[in-house]
C-alpha cells in the first residue's frame, strides 16, 4: 500500500471539511477522487501532501506518517495544486531547475530536458510562464510535480479549463504516469473518470460515500452511468 | 523592481551627499562620512520594506506559497532563503557607496585624512542595521497578503525600532527604565558601532534581534490556515 489514510479529519471552526475518512491506494492504479464542489477533496489532498495539518487522524505515504515524517513525505509526493499556481515571471526552464534544486536532483539540466519532453513542452520551452496558454501552464504544473520522479502523484483538478485536444493529451499523459506510480486525481467530470480511473472514491460533505473499483461500482448500480451514480450518492 | 529600488536609493544618497547644499559633504568642509551614515538609516526605513514586502505577501495572494511548502524544505529554510535573497540586495545597494569613501579619501587635506576605523565600523553597523530591518520586513510580509499593508507595517516597525525607543525613553527620564529603553533601540547600538568600536554586546544585540523576528515569522507561517 503506498497510501493509507486512517480516520483523517479537518475542521475549520465548527465546519467539518473532512470528517474521519479512511482509504487506501495501490501503486500502478489511478484513483479518482470525486465529489461535488466543497466536499473536501482539496482539503484531503492538502493534508496528504503535508501542506495542512489534520485536526485528527493520520495518513501514511509509503509507510511514512504525514504527522511525524513531513519532509520524507514531501520527497515522495508530486503535487499539482488546484488552479495551478505558478511563478508567472520565471522562464519555464528556470522554474523547473529551481524546483529540481529543492530535491537535490543530480544532473538537473538533463532531467529538466527529459521532463519538458515528457509533458510536451518542447516547442514552448524558452518562454516565460506568464506568456503560456492555460493548457501549457497545466503542463508546466505537471512537469514540476513529476520532476523528482515521485512514487505518489496527487493531482487536484488537472484538466479544468482545457480544450478537448489538450484534455485528451493531458489524460494520456496521466495514464502513462499511472503505470508505475500511485496516482490520485480529483475531478467532478465523469467522462474523465470513465477515461482514466481504475478505482473511484466518492466523497460528499466530508464523508466517503463510495469506495470501489469502477466496474464494481457499475455492477452495484446495475449498469447505471457514473453520472447517475454520482447524483444518487451526493444528493 | 529590485534594480529600481536600488537605483532610487543610490540616487537619493548621491543627491543628498554631494549636490544639495544643506547636506553636501563638499560644503560641509570636513573629510568625514558622518552625514552619510546618519542619512542612510532613514533611507533604509523606506528602501528595505520595499524590497521585503513581496516575500510572503505576494506568494500568499498568488497562491504560489503551496509550491514552496510542498517541497522537502522546513519553514525555517524557506524563511532563511527569503532573508538571504534580501541580504544580497542590501549588499548590492551598499557596495556602490564605497566610492564615496574613495572620493573623500582623495579629497582630504592632506590626502587620506579620514578616520578609516570609524568608516569600517559604520559600514558594519549599517549592514547589521539593514539585516535587522530585513528581518522586520519579512515578518511584516508574512502576516498579510496585501503588499501595501506589509510595507506600511514594516516602515512603522523599522522606524520604531530605530528611533522610537530613544524617543520613548525621554518619557522616563532619569529612571532605570530610560537606559533599558535606550538599549532596546537600534540607534544606540548603531551609534556605538559608528564610533569604530566593535563591541560584542552590539553584535549580540543585532543577532538576537534578527533571530527574534525569524521566530515570530516561523510562528506565523507555521500556524497558517491558507
Amino acid at each position: 500500500m503506498s497510501i493509507k489514510v486512517k480516520n483523517l479529519s479537518k475542521h475549520f471552526g465548527l465546519q467539518k471539511a473532512v470528517d474521519s475518512i479512511s482509504f487506501e491506494a495501490k501503486p500502478g492504479k489511478i484513483l479518482g477522487f470525486l465529489g461535488p464542489n466543497g466536499a473536501g477533496k482539496s482539503t484531503t489532498m492538502k493534508m496528504l501532501t503535508a501542506y495542512m495539518s489534520p485536526t485528527s487522524g493520520d495518513a501514511e505515504i509509503c509507510g511514512k506518517s504525514i504527522l511525524t515524517a513531513e519532509i520524507e513525505v514531501k520527497r515522495l509526493i508530486g503535487y499539482l495544486p488546484e488552479n495551478t499556481p505558478l511563478y508567472n515571471d520565471m522562464y519555464i526552464r528556470e522554474f523547473l531547475s529551481f524546483v529540481g534544486e529543492t530535491y537535490g536532483i543530480a544532473n538537473l539540466s538533463h532531467r529538466v530536458d527529459d521532463v519538458i519532453k515528457q509533458v510536451g513542452l518542447t516547442p514552448e520551452q524558452h518562454k516565460k510562464i506568464g506568456m503560456l496558454s492555460k493548457g501549457y501552464k497545466q503542463r508546466v504544473g505537471l512537469a514540476q510535480a513529476i520532476i523528482h520522479d515521485p512514487k505518489v502523484l496527487i493531482l487536484d483538478e488537472p484538466t479544468s479549463g482545457l480544450d478537448p485536444n489538450q484534455l485528451s493529451d493531458i489524460r494520456t499523459l496521466i495514464k502513462n504516469l499511472g503505470k508505475d506510480k500511485t496516482v490520485i486525481i480529483s475531478t467532478h467530470i465523469m467522462q474523465e473518470v470513465e477515461a482514466i480511473c481504475d478505482e473511484v472514491i466518492v466523497i460528499s460533505k466530508g464523508k466517503i460515500v463510495a469506495n470501489d473499483t469502477k466496474s464494481e461500482l457499475k455492477n452495484q448500480y446495475k449498469g447505471a452511468s457514473l453520472e447517475e451514480i454520482f447524483r444518487k450518492l451526493t444528493n | 523592481m529590485a534594480y529600481i529600488t536600488i537605483s532610487v536609493f543610490l540616487l537619493a544618497c548621491a543627491l543628498l551627499l554631494w549636490f544639495f547644499p544643506d547636506t553636501s559633504i563638499l560644503d560641509y568642509g570636513y573629510a568625514e562620512m558622518n552625514g552619510f551614515f546618519n542619512l542612510v538609516p532613514f533611507l533604509f526605513i523606506f528602501l528595505i520594506p520595499a524590497i521585503t514586502m513581496r516575500s510572503f505577501a505576494e506568494e500568499r495572494r498568488e497562491g504560489t506559497y503551496v509550491l514552496l511548502a510542498t517541497r522537502p524544505l522546513s519553514d525555517l529554510q524557506i524563511i532563511l532563503a527569503k532573508y538571504f535573497a534580501c541580504v544580497i540586495l542590501l549588499l548590492f545597494a551598499l557596495i556602490p557607496t564605497l566610492i564615496y569613501y574613495y572620493s573623500i579619501y582623495q579629497l582630504g587635506l592632506p590626502k587620506g585624512n579620514v578616520d578609516s576605523g570609524a568608516v569600517i565600523g559604520s559600514y558594519l553597523g549599517l549592514f547589521l542595521l539593514g539585516n535587522a530591518f530585513i528581518s522586520i520586513g519579512i515578518f511584516a510580509s508574512s502576516i498579510t497578503k496585501n503588499q501595501v499593508i506589509a510595507f506600511a507595517v514594516a516602515v512603522f516597525l523599522c522606524f520604531f525600532a530605530y528611533s522610537g525607543f530613544d524617543s520613548l525613553s525621554k518619557v522616563f527620564e532619569l529612571s532605570a527604565l530610560e537606559t533599558i529603553l535606550v538599549n532596546l533601540g537600534i540607534n544606540e547600538h548603531y551609534q556605538s558601532m559608528s564610533r569604530g568600536v566593535l563591541d560584542t554586546r552590539d553584535l549580540v544585540y543585532f543577532i538576537t534581534f534578527v533571530f527574534m523576528f525569524f521566530g515570530l515569522t516561523k510562528l506565523v507561517i507555521g500556524g497558517r490556515k491558507w
